[in-house]
């Protein structure tokens, strides 16, 4: 569910540190250092990284193009080959068919086997492309706030990752207590109160 | 601060406690939406409730949805000791309408669907979209900051214990 769809997701975080001036520059150099590399070609399983909102296959963040105001509004790309167990071990004994018959063997060492199944594996990886899923973001830069439009929790995982990597800030999550902690403007005394809490019963 | 992994879990049921409170408010103090400057605001229960109740090692989960679904279920999950997990909302301000379901244990917000907002027809478009709908969801996120502030300001007070418990649990068990 990207920003734009009919109904979305949004998890919050709370950006922690600043960066160094021209702040655009900065988050430009950071976005196409750390952009989504294309792995159709290549044997990787797995890729992540920055792409722009709206034209997620052909990142660009030239200039000011991923800012609107005082938000910049991008997307996290993860591209993800998956290779069915049943393909592999389609393949594998076609491979092993072939190899016991050109070394005029009866059976295949378990080295033999192995290195056949990551040769089979290697070459089935360049033939299946990438599914790509997209996550879209809202920074809005002078509040530190940031909105990643999805809820699931390997994704929010990656953001962090990639974000820290990237940008040299820490997302912090929202929730229950950290939004105690920063947001609801509670005195030390009360926020020494928050740490100490423990479950009401309401019942009984 | 704690660290944040351990306090995710560790206080996953202030979220719980968060949207508990939130149903018994929005049924009897009409005020918690008082910090807004609009008059003809309202907030209502939605068509989704999801409670759960621990006992000992073992987890009941109850889900309450359907549009005109009952709320007695959960009334009577409440008594046993269940506390409200997910919460479907309905805001109203005028003639617009969102509605949201708020997960206790993060505070994320799910499903959130916004009043009609202007079609994309061009490229141009899109940028306008962009301001007119986050200015929608940033409608939903100040009312949940203005809830759960007040919550918390409640939780950590020592009226907590003293009155709104209390008078919680008189709601339950009515």
């Amino acid at each position: 569910m990207g920003l734009l769809s009919s109904r979305v997701s949004i998890t919050r975080y709370k950006v922690e540190g600043k960066l160094s001036a021209p702040v655009i520059e900065t988050v430009s150099g950071a976005l196409k250092k750390n952009a989504i590399i294309e792995i159709d070609e290549d044997v990787s399983e797995r890729s992540v990284g920055w792409t722009s909102f709206g034209n997620p296959f052909k990142p660009d963040f030239d200039g000011s193009s991923f800012s609107i105001g005082d938000h910049f509004i991008f997307s996290m790309r993860i591209d993800k080959k998956t290779i069915s167990s049943k393909l592999i071990k389609k393949y594998c004994a076609i491979e092993m068919e072939k190899e016991l018959s050109e070394k005029g063997q009866v059976y295949l060492s378990k080295n033999e086997k192995k290195l056949i199944k990551e040769r089979v594996a290697k070459v089935l990886g360049l033939r299946i492309p990438a599914t790509p899923n997209i996550y879209d973001l809202i920074w809005n830069y002078e509040e530190s706030s940031l909105w990643f439009f999805s809820n699931l929790k390997s994704p929010n995982e990656e953001l962090e990752t990639l974000f820290s990597k990237s940008f040299k800030l820490t997302l912090i999550r929202l929730f229950p207590y950290t939004f105690g902690e920063l947001m609801a403007g509670l005195s030390p005394t009360e926020r020494d109160a928050l740490s100490q809490l423990s479950p009401t019963k309401f019942a009984g | 601060m704690l660290d944040v992994a351990v306090s995710y879990n560790r206080f996953k049921f202030l979220g719980h406690e968060f949207l508990t409170w939130l149903w018994y408010s929005i049924e009897n103090e009409p005020d918690i939406l008082k910090n807004s400057e609009n008059e003809s605001v309202s907030l209502e229960i939605g068509n989704r409730i999801v409670l759960e109740n621990r006992i000992g090692d073992s987890m009941e989960t109850i889900t309450i949805k359907g549009d005109d679904a009952g709320l007695e279920e959960g009334m009577l999950s409440l008594e046993k000791g269940a506390v409200v997990t997910e919460l479907n909302l309905s805001y109203k301000e005028g003639d617009q309408e969102w509605n949201f379901t708020v997960k206790g244990e993060s505070l994320s917000i799910a499903n959130l669907k916004i009043p009609n907002s202007s079609q994309i027809e061009l490229k141009e478009d899109i940028e306008n979209a962009i301001i007119e709908k986050s200015f929608f969801y940033y409608k939903v996120i100040q009312l949940i900051d203005s809830l759960y502030g007040q919550f918390i300001h409640k939780r950590v007070s020592i009226d907590w214990n003293n009155t709104i418990r209390i008078s919680l649990k008189r709601w339950i068990q009515q």
